[in-house]
């Protein structure tokens, strides 16, 4: 049995009940439907929006982070009020304020093996707005060993990537990329960047995948993926097909069970920049101003790309960008004591793995990058 | 001359641009004809092994050659074929 509309409801929904498509019966589905959104970010602003907006009953939110400047330029569900704010609650605040006939549920936690079931099982659809391998991992498994739809988006610098996963009826993520990309191969959005409208347009075509799913109308993007580059301005489609060797979905399913996601993808579960190697190659911006001041001669090396030295430099340092450190090593010195740095450490963190390899010893990585030493040492320059 | 397109993750290794030129009865050797005009490419596209590493997906037109014939799918003149890219941003 569906819910009843409202008189302030059908006033408030009236735009969707002239559509023959979505109708009174529609919107009765819509305010019956549960959805869970994980990560509140830059593709869960825009969906959390449009789906509070139109009206779907019970929407859940699941992230762990709180709101930072860096977020606002694409992050449009929280705002400058809401700085420092756990981004669940500025989400769910933003949400009311734009509807408040719908339950907002609020989960400030990361998504994980261990809570994930327990989370996804009182919602009807996930939606994938996580920015990690790791987690498109896991919303995959949960989806599939439940038997949900995952409706799946993913954003890099200009390109996007939409798709509904559903295993019941067509491919999952896993038939499309069974394994990640080893670690560091694809930077994430942290080091890459991203345009910020680009989140808002696949966002909102994973909120129209959602609303299409929950009504029963149109053609659902099952079996179909969607690749969208805003330079080019292309919208491309492929044909996804169910993949027989599949090892969560296929007819001899090898995984029957949530495992361990940060193992199986060699990453963290989340895409903050830690910028630490440990064991004790790491050096703080602290200890290395100190080496500098007491004339202890080090070799700095830069390992950002070109334009960043826009943004901040440090005059003493040679520039190699990560891509170009395996062909570059003649230029650097074994015998010369060296620190690496990126923006923030992720990047020198990989270049001071592949100069150890390489039989480098006598170096050290900037933990917290050029960033850090901005923060810790010389003021005059931007943290970005 | 079929054409290969490039996502933009990988185009840092193609000197920016977006799509290719190759040559190639098949998507093989068109494959090849890729790695020779951007060496710097391989490693990204290919493990130690010379296998295409599992994470990549290419699609002749609409379909993924994995649904084909893999690297033995023949090409055509106007075919083109694209890199799918493995991203996680969000």
């Amino acid at each position: 049995m569906l819910p009843e509309l409202s008189h302030e409801e059908i006033l408030r929904y009236s735009r969707h009940l002239l559509i023959p498509e979505v109708g009174l019966e529609g919107q009765k589905k819509l305010k019956a439907a549960s959805v869970l959104v994980i990560g509140t970010g830059g593709l869960g602003s825009p969906v959390a929006l449009y789906l509070a907006a139109a009206g779907v009953g019970r929407i859940g939110l699941v992230d762990y982070d709180v709101v930072d400047s860096s977020n606002l330029q694409r992050q449009v569900i929280h705002g400058t009020s809401g700085l420092g704010v756990l981004k669940v609650e500025s989400a769910r605040q933003r949400m009311l304020d734009l509807n408040p006939g719908i339950q907002v549920e609020v989960y400030n936690e990361p998504f994980t093996s261990e809570n994930a079931l327990r989370i996804a099982e009182s919602y009807d659809i996930l939606i994938d707005g996580t920015d990690n391998f790791p987690t498109r991992y896991l919303v995959n498994d949960v989806c599939v060993l439940t038997g949900k739809a995952n409706v799946y988006g993913s954003i890099y610098r200009f390109d996007g990537q939409v798709s509904v996963f559903d295993a019941r009826s067509g491919p999952c993520y896993r038939c499309l990329f069974p394994e990640p990309p080893p670690p560091g191969l694809v930077p994430s959005c942290a080091e890459g960047g991203v345009l910020g409208v680009l989140p808002g347009t696949i966002g909102t075509l994973q909120a129209t995948e959602a609303l299409k799913l929950i009504l029963g109308i149109g053609e659902p993007m099952i079996g179909r993926l969607m690749l969208y580059n805003a330079l080019d301005m292309s919208f491309e489609f492929v044909k996804l097909r169910k993949n027989p060797r599949c090892k969560i979905c296929g007819p001899e399913p090898e995984i029957t069970q949530l495992i361990d996601y940060e193992a199986f993808c060699g990453v963290p579960g989340h895409d903050h920049e830690e910028g630490t190697v440990g064991s004790g190659w790491d050096i703080t911006a602290l200890e290395l101003a100190e080496q500098i001041k007491n004339n202890k001669p080090v070799h700095l090396l830069d390992v950002r790309e070109p334009h960043e030295l826009e943004i901040s430099r440090i005059d003493a340092a040679q520039l190699i960008p990560l891509g170009q450190l395996a062909s570059r090593l003649s230029e650097l010195d074994t015998a010369q004591e060296m620190v690496v740095f990126c923006k923030a450490g992720t990047r020198s963190a990989r270049a001071l793995e592949l100069l150890l390899s390489a039989g480098f010893r006598k170096v050290k990585n900037l933990k917290g990058g050029i960033n850090a030493w901005a923060r810790e040492v010389d003021p005059s320059l931007p943290i970005y | 001359m079929p054409a290969i397109r490039i996502p933009t993750p990988l185009r840092s290794y193609t000197a920016g641009q977006s799509e290719i030129n190759v040559e190639g009865q098949n998507v093989g050797q068109a494959m090849d004809s890729l790695v020779k005009l951007h060496p710097s490419l391989r490693p990204h596209l290919y493990n130690t092994t010379g296998q295409l590493r599992p994470f990549v997906n290419l699609f002749l037109n609409e379909d993924n050659i994995k649904d084909l014939q893999g690297l033995e799918t023949p090409l055509q003149e106007s075919d083109r074929l694209m890199l799918i890219p493995s991203i996680a941003g969000g």
